[in-house]
C-alpha cells in the first residue's frame, strides 16, 4: 500500500506555478477563469477590430472574405463563450463562497475539473488558427452550411469538439454552484436573505444545467453527420436543417439570459451599495429573475420568425417574446427606484452599473422591436440585430462585468483601482460604444446585411459604417486606459481595507484579500443586507466596526488539499475530443486517439477517487467531508 | 424584505433552514440527473421529429424484434430489483449481500449490452447502418447513448464490488451505493420511454410517413 499512497498523495506546494495547476482553491480558480476570460477577450476584441477595418471603406479588400468569415465566426464565439460566460464563472467562483459565507465551493476538485476542461477547449478551437483551418459559418453555424459539403475542412469540426468541451466545463461548474448556493449558505442566510448576485448565479447556473444538454446533442448530430455521414441536418437523406435551429435555439435563448442575468446580480449589488439604500423591491427582483428564467424557455423561436414556421407559431412566439420584457422592465425600475432618493456616490464601479441600466434599456427596447414578428422580417440579419446584441451584450454583459471588476478589485487584490483612470475608462467605453453600435441601427434599418464582406458605395452606407470604426477605436483605447490602471493598481493601488465601501455583503466582512480559509469562524446571518444591519447597529451602540475580522493561524482550519487529479482528466477528455479531427484509413476503428483520452481521463478520475481522504473535514471540504458525515448518521 | 433605515432586527441567531440536509453528493447526482433528462430529451425529440421520414429502407417493421428486446428490457428491469436489494444489503451490513447484489445488477447490465451488441450486430447484417437512413440515424444515435451510459453504470458498479470485496461498503458508505442506485434507476426508466416509443410504438413503422406519432409538418406549424 507504500506506493499506492505515494502514487495518490496529495501535492502539497503552496507557492509558484505548480500551486496554481493543482489548485482546488475558489479564489485561485476565479482568478486563473478571469484573467483566462480577459485574454480571449482581447482576442475576440482584436477580431471585431479585423471585421470594423474591413467595413471601414465601401469595397474594402483588406482581408479576404474567407478571413471575414472567419473572423465574425470566431469573434462572436470567442466574446460569448470564452470570454463573458467565464468572466462571469470568475465572479461565481471568487464571490459565491463569499457571500453565503462557505470555505469553500462544494465540490472544490469539480470545480479545478471546470476551469481546466474551459481552457483546453478554448485552446482546440483557438488551435484551428494554427493547422489554417478556422471556424468559418458564425457563431450559430446554421446547417446545412456546417454539412461535409459545404464546410469540408476541418474548421467546423473544431469548433463543434471545443464547443461540447466548453459545455462540459459550464455543466460541471453549474452543477457545482447549484449544490454549494443550495446546500453551503451560513446559518441564517435564509434563500430570501441571499444578496441578489447569489440569486441571479443560481438561476443562471439552473439554466445552464438544463441548456447545455440540448446544445450537447444538437452539436452530437452535427459532428456524426461530419464524421460518420448520419442525415441529422441532411436533406439528401431527409433531415431537417431547422431541426438543428430549433435544438441551438432551444440552447440558445436560455443562453442569452445566462449571459445576462450574472451582470444584473451585479449591478444589484452595486446600485444599493453606491445609493446608500436597500435594492428597492428586492422579493420582486429575486422572482423577476426567476420568471425571465423559466420564460427564457418560451421565446426561442422568436430567432426564428423568418423560417416560415407559420403564423401561429410566429404569433405565440411574438406574444411570449414580449412578454419576457416585462419582468426585465421590472428590474429596470427596481434600479432606478434604488437610485431615487438615494444619496449616489459616482464611483467607478457605480458609473458602469449605470451605463448598463440605460444602454440596456435601448438593446431591451431594439429587442422588443423585432418580438413583433412582421417588424422583425424587417431586420432579420441585418446590422438592426447587430447593434441590438452589442447593446445587450456589450453594453448590458460587458458593463455589468466591468461594473464587478471595479467593484471587488479591493476584495480581490486589497487595493483600490485609480478612480480618475477609472472615469476616462467608463467614459471612452460609453462614448466608444455608442458611436460604434449606434450607427448600426440605421445601417441595418437602411438594409445592410451582417456577415457582408464588403458593400459598394451605392447603398449611402459609407459614413456610418466608417463612424463605427472610428468607434471601434474609442472602445480600444478604453481597453488599453482598463488594463494600465488594473496593472498599476495591483502593483501601487491605494491599500483597501476590508469594506472600501461600505457595502452590505458578507464577503465585506473578512480582509481583503482574503485569506484562504475565507472565515475563520463560520458567520451568523442577521438579515438581507446581513453587513449593515451589522454595522449600523454597532454605531448605534457607539462602538463602529473599523476592522475585518481578525487573522487565525490557517493551520488551525483544515482546507480542501490541491490535486493534480482534475487537470489530468481534463487533458484525458480533450485528447478524447481533439482525437476526432484526426481520421485513420483503417476499417472499423477510423478514430483510434479518442480511446486513449478516454483510457486518460478514466485514470484521472480512478486517481480522483482514490485521492487519499484529508484527516478531518470541516464545513465545505466537499465530498470527503460529507463521506464522514454520513458515517455518523 | 428589505429592511427600512434604521429598523434593526431584534435577534442575532435565525433558525431558518440554510441547508437542504439532502448530502452534497447525492444532490449533485440529482442535478446531474435533471440535466441528464434534457439530453435523453432532446435525442427522443430527435427521433419523434424525423420518424418515418426515412427516404429509404430499411424501416423499423423490416428490422426491429420485439419480443427480444423485450427480454433484455426485462432483464434491465430486474437489475433496478437487484440495485435495491444491494442499497438495502448495504444498510444492515449484509456484506455477502453487498457483493452478490451488486455483482447481480452489473452482471444483468451486461446482460443488457450484449443483447444491443447482437441487436446492432443484426441491423448492420440486415442493411442498417448508422449512414443508411434516418431511422440508423436516430436509432443507433439515441440507444447507442443509452448503452455508453448503462456500460458507465456497469463500470461503476464493479468498482464498487471490489470496494466491497475489500470490505469498505457497508452502513456509513451507503451513500456510495446510493447514488451509484439512483444513476443506474435513471438509466432503467429512460429505458422503459425508449423501449415504448422505438419499439413497442415505432417498430412497426413501416416506410415513409406511416403510422406517425407526430406529424412530420407540425415541426412547421403550417396552419
Amino acid at each position: 500500500m507504500a506506493t499506492a499512497t505515494d502514487v495518490f498523495a496529495r501535492p502539497a506546494s503552496a507557492s509558484g506555478l505548480w500551486s496554481w495547476v493543482t489548485t482546488v482553491d475558489h479564489k485561485r480558480i476565479g482568478i486563473l477563469y478571469g484573467v483566462t476570460a480577459f485574454s480571449f477577450f482581447l482576442l475576440a476584441g482584436i477580431e471585431a477590430g479585423v471585421i470594423r477595418m474591413q467595413l471601414a471603406v465601401p469595397d474594402n479588400t483588406l482581408v479576404s472574405p474567407d478571413v471575414f468569415n472567419q473572423m465574425f465566426t470566431m469573434h462572436a464565439t470567442a466574446m460569448i463563450f470564452m470570454a463573458i460566460m467565464p468572466m462571469s464563472a470568475a465572479f461565481f467562483n471568487f464571490i459565491i463562497p463569499l457571500a453565503i459565507g462557505a470555505r469553500d465551493v462544494a465540490f472544490p476538485r469539480l470545480n479545478a475539473f471546470s476551469y481546466w476542461i474551459f481552457l483546453f477547449g478554448s485552446l482546440l478551437i483557438h488551435a484551428s488558427f494554427v493547422v489554417q483551418q478556422v471556424p468559418d459559418a458564425g457563431w450559430f453555424s446554421y446547417a446545412n452550411l456546417t454539412e461535409k459539403p459545404f464546410s469540408s475542412g476541418l474548421g467546423i469540426d473544431f469548433w463543434a469538439l471545443g464547443l461540447q468541451m466548453l459545455g462540459v466545463a459550464s455543466l460541471a461548474a453549474a452543477f457545482n454552484f447549484v449544490v454549494t448556493i443550495i446546500n453551503l449558505r451560513a446559518p441564517g442566510m435564509s434563500l430570501m436573505r441571499m444578496p441578489l448576485f447569489v440569486w441571479m448565479t443560481l438561476v443562471t447556473s439552473i439554466l445552464l444545467v438544463l441548456a447545455f444538454p440540448v446544445i450537447t446533442v444538437g452539436l452530437i448530430e452535427l459532428t456524426f453527420d461530419r464524421l460518420f455521414g448520419t442525415y441529422f441536418f441532411n436533406t439528401a437523406g431527409g433531415g431537417d436543417p431547422i431541426m438543428w435551429q430549433h435544438l441551438f435555439w432551444i440552447f440558445g435563448h436560455p443562453e442569452v439570459y445566462i449571459l445576462i442575468l450574472p451582470a444584473m446580480g451585479i449591478i444589484s449589488e452595486i446600485v444599493p451599495t453606491f445609493s446608500r439604500k436597500p435594492l428597492f423591491g428586492y422579493p420582486v427582483v429575486v422572482f423577476s429573475g426567476i420568471v425571465i428564467g423559466i420564460m427564457g424557455w418560451a421565446v426561442w423561436s422568436h430567432h426564428m420568425f423568418t423560417v416560415g414556421l407559420g403564423p401561429v407559431a410566429n404569433s405565440v412566439f411574438t406574444i411570449t417574446t414580449m412578454l419576457i420584457a416585462v419582468p426585465t422592465g421590472v428590474k429596470i425600475f427596481n434600479w432606478i427606484g434604488t437610485m431615487w432618493g438615494g444619496s449616489i456616490d459616482f464611483k467607478t464601479p457605480m458609473l458602469f452599473a449605470i451605463g448598463f441600466v440605460a444602454l440596456f434599456i435601448i438593446g431591451g427596447l431594439s429587442g422588443v422591436s423585432h418580438a413583433v414578428s412582421p417588424s422583425d422580417a424587417q431586420q432579420q440579419d441585418t446590422y438592426y440585430i447587430v447593434a441590438h446584441i452589442h447593446y445587450v451584450l456589450f453594453g448590458g454583459s460587458i458593463f455589468g462585468l466591468f461594473a464587478g471588476i471595479y467593484y471587488w478589485f479591493p476584495k480581490m487584490t486589497g487595493r483600490l483601482m485609480d478612480e480618475g483612470l477609472g472615469k476616462l475608462n467608463f467614459w471612452l467605453m460609453f462614448v466608444g460604444m455608442n458611436i460604434t453600435f449606434f450607427p448600426m441601427h440605421f445601417l441595418g434599418l437602411n438594409g445592410m446585411p451582417r456577415r457582408i464582406y464588403t458593400y459598394t458605395s451605392d447603398f449611402g452606407w459609407d459614413w456610418l459604417n466608417l463612424l463605427s470604426s472610428v468607434g471601434y477605436f474609442v472602445i480600444f483605447a478604453a481597453i488599453v486606459v482598463f488594463m494600465v490602471n488594473f496593472l498599476a493598481s495591483v502593483k501601487n493601488g491605494k491599500a483597501a481595507g476590508h469594506d472600501p465601501w461600505d457595502a452590505p455583503g458578507l464577503e465585506w466582512t473578512i480582509a481583503s484579500p482574503p485569506p484562504a480559509y475565507n472565515f475563520a469562524r463560520v458567520p451568523q446571518v442577521v438579515g438581507l443586507d446581513h453587513y449593515w444591519l451589522v454595522k449600523r447597529r454597532a454605531e448605534a451602540e457607539g462602538h463602529p466596526i473599523t476592522e475585518a475580522e481578525s487573522y487565525v493561524d490557517p493551520q488551525t482550519i483544515h482546507m480542501p488539499s490541491p490535486s493534480y487529479w482534475p487537470i489530468v482528466t481534463a487533458l484525458g477528455v480533450l485528447v478524447l475530443a481533439s482525437g476526432f479531427l484526426i481520421e485513420f484509413p483503417w476499417p472499423y476503428i477510423k478514430f483510434p486517439v479518442p480511446f486513449i483520452g478516454g483510457a486518460i481521463a478514466f485514470i484521472g478520475v480512478v486517481g480522483w477517487s482514490l485521492e487519499p481522504a484529508a484527516p478531518e473535514s470541516h464545513h465545505g471540504s466537499g465530498a470527503h467531508h460529507e463521506a464522514h458525515h454520513e458515517a455518523h448518521h | 424584505m428589505a429592511y427600512a433605515s434604521g429598523q434593526l432586527p431584534t435577534t442575532d441567531v435565525d433558525h431558518t433552514y440554510t441547508s437542504t440536509g439532502v448530502n452534497h453528493r447525492k444532490l449533485l447526482m440529482w442535478v446531474f440527473l435533471s440535466s441528464d433528462c434534457l439530453f435523453f430529451g432532446s435525442l427522443i425529440a430527435t427521433y419523434m421529429v424525423y420518424r418515418g421520414q426515412s427516404i429509404v429502407g430499411p424501416y423499423p417493421i423490416d428490422i426491429i424484434d420485439v419480443p427480444v428486446t423485450t427480454i433484455s428490457t426485462f432483464v434491465l428491469l430486474c437489475s433496478s430489483f437487484a440495485m435495491v436489494q444491494a442499497l438495502a444489503a448495504t444498510n444492515r451490513n449484509d456484506q455477502k449481500g453487498i457483493q452478490m447484489w451488486l455483482l447481480a445488477t452489473a452482471f444483468m447490465g451486461a446482460i443488457f449490452i450484449s443483447f444491443q451488441i447482437y441487436e446492432f450486430n443484426a441491423f448492420r447484417a440486415e442493411g442498417l447502418k448508422i449512414d443508411t437512413n434516418l431511422f440508423g440515424t436516430t436509432f443507433f444515435t439515441l440507444t447507442g447513448f443509452h448503452g455508453a451510459h448503462v456500460t458507465l453504470g456497469i463500470v461503476w458498479l464493479l468498482s464498487l464490488f471490489v470496494m466491497g470485496r475489500k470490505g469498505r461498503l457497508g452502513p456509513a458508505t451507503a451513500l456510495d451505493v446510493e447514488i451509484a442506485g439512483l444513476y443506474w434507476h435513471f438509466v432503467d426508466i429512460v429505458w422503459i420511454v425508449i423501449f415504448t416509443l422505438l419499439y413497442l410504438i415505432g417498430g412497426f413503422d413501416a416506410g415513409p410517413t406511416a403510422g406517425l406519432l407526430v406529424e412530420p409538418s407540425l415541426l412547421a406549424f403550417p396552419i
